[in-house]
């Protein structure tokens, strides 16, 4: 294969990642390092230098909007950073050390988690309970509802956020990915945040959790070039052209389809793995 | 929500969308370049060798933008692109500074502290 038309069809399915990442809301990241590895047959550390960049793009660009709403809470956010920078530290030298196969099959599991966290019925729970280290770190914040009124919501349990988090920054360095599945579990299932608060803070903490890891990343050569080009610039113009079209589009239908993709893509990265062994 | 978060968030967006589009626009601009020079075969990533100094290092990356070579003005559109959140955060220490957050004037400079050391020293 030329190297014009490489770059061209990388480019081109990086686009169809981005689009789907952000109409589905599941992010595009999750599918560069599958799609790079088991079409073009690009060697997984490459891959995921080219996805964690991509997921820096996609989340400073859509910051944008998210900072507009105002729904992001970025003490809360902030606070957690500490625990995802480090994580991704952690885990982006153990990916210098960690055999392809054991990567491989970190990153298939992880596929079919985040197809199950995107697939299954969430309950909002949002409590103002008055939880003492919640409220001497300032994470507490008032989400403005529809009917003008106000939501006042009290973070809970933070050290165990703050532990997943942890392990979602560890997930980042390892994997080259946002980690917004483990993210959105961490806020709003173990902290209680609401919905729209978590998923805007989460994606404000991707963007400063994959930059912990880039460092890293550089120095041991994992950004090649010639292939992070197509896939940033695919996927962002995919994610942001996905974030235009969202209020047209069909989520639920959409989110099942690329839920089944991920699966897919989850149990070849499992087998494929296996099999090195 | 105070009026001064607000401000302080949307001074923090604009910088974000500005720092990504740049960054964008650099990568483009080398890619172009690049696609020029290079249409011989697609290079063979299928095995990690690692990339060389001139594209692995931040001395390497930031210096070789005055080369003009496509690669290594891809690469300096890739810092352009990982400074943006870490500017960010630097705004988030000021903001909170402006509110007289001491707290969290900590809290943001031990994260800022976290990337710089991996930017200029982890191994």
């Amino acid at each position: 294969m030329s190297n014009l038309l490489f770059v061209v069809i990388v480019g081109l399915s990086s686009m169809g990642a981005g689009l789907l990442g952000a109409l589905s809301g599941l992010g595009g990241g999750v599918v560069i390092v599958p799609l790079l590895t088991i079409v073009f047959h690009v060697d997984i550390h490459y891959a995921i230098g080219a996805s964690l960049v991509s997921v820096i793009a996609t989340s400073s660009g859509a910051a944008a909007a998210y900072v507009r709403e105002g729904f992001s809470n970025i003490r809360v956010g902030m606070f957690l950073e500490i625990a995802t920078t480090s994580g991704a530290l952690f885990g982006a030298w153990l990916t210098t050390i960690a055999p392809t196969a054991v990567i491989g099959l970190v990153f298939g599991l992880v596929l079919l988690y985040s197809a199950y966290v995107s697939l299954k019925q969430k309950h909002e729970v949002i409590t103002d309970r008055l939880d003492a280290l919640a409220l001497r770190l300032k994470m507490k914040g008032d989400l403005p509802l529809p009917d003008g009124g106000d939501q006042q919501y009290v973070a809970q349990r933070v050290p165990v956020g703050f532990g997943l988090m942890w392990l979602a920054g560890l997930l980042s360095g390892l994997l080259g990915i946002g980690s917004g599945a483990v993210k959105v579990i961490a806020m709003d299932q173990a902290m209680r945040l609401p919905f729209k608060v978590s998923t805007t803070t989460s994606n404000f903490m991707i963007g400063v959790t994959a930059a912990a890891s880039a460092g890293l990343y550089l120095r041991s050569g994992y950004l090649a070039p010639g292939l992070v080009m197509p896939v940033m610039l695919g996927v962002l113009a995919g994610s942001l052209a996905g974030s235009k079209l969202l209020v047209r589009a069909q989520v639920r239908t959409l989110k099942v389809v690329f839920s089944l993709l991920i699966i897919g893509m989850g149990i070849e990265m499992i087998v494929n793995s296996a099999m090195r062994f | 929500m105070s009026w001064n978060d607000k401000q302080v968030e949307t001074w923090v967006g604009l910088m974000l969308r500005t720092g990504v589009l740049l960054a964008a626009a650099v990568v483009l601009a080398g890619g172009i370049l690049y696609m020029i020079q290079n249409r011989g075969p697609r290079p063979d990533y299928s095995r990690f060798q690692g990339e060389p100094v001139a594209y692995s290092t931040l001395h390497g990356a930031a210096t070789g933008i005055a080369t003009l070579e496509p690669r290594s003005i891809i690469m300096f559109g890739l810092l352009l692109l990982v400074a943006t959140p870490i500017a960010r955060v630097g705004m988030c220490i000021v903001g909170f500074a402006f509110e007289r957050d001491r707290m969290y004037v900590a809290v943001s400079s031990l994260v800022l502290v976290i990337l710089l050391y991996s930017v200029f020293f982890h191994r």
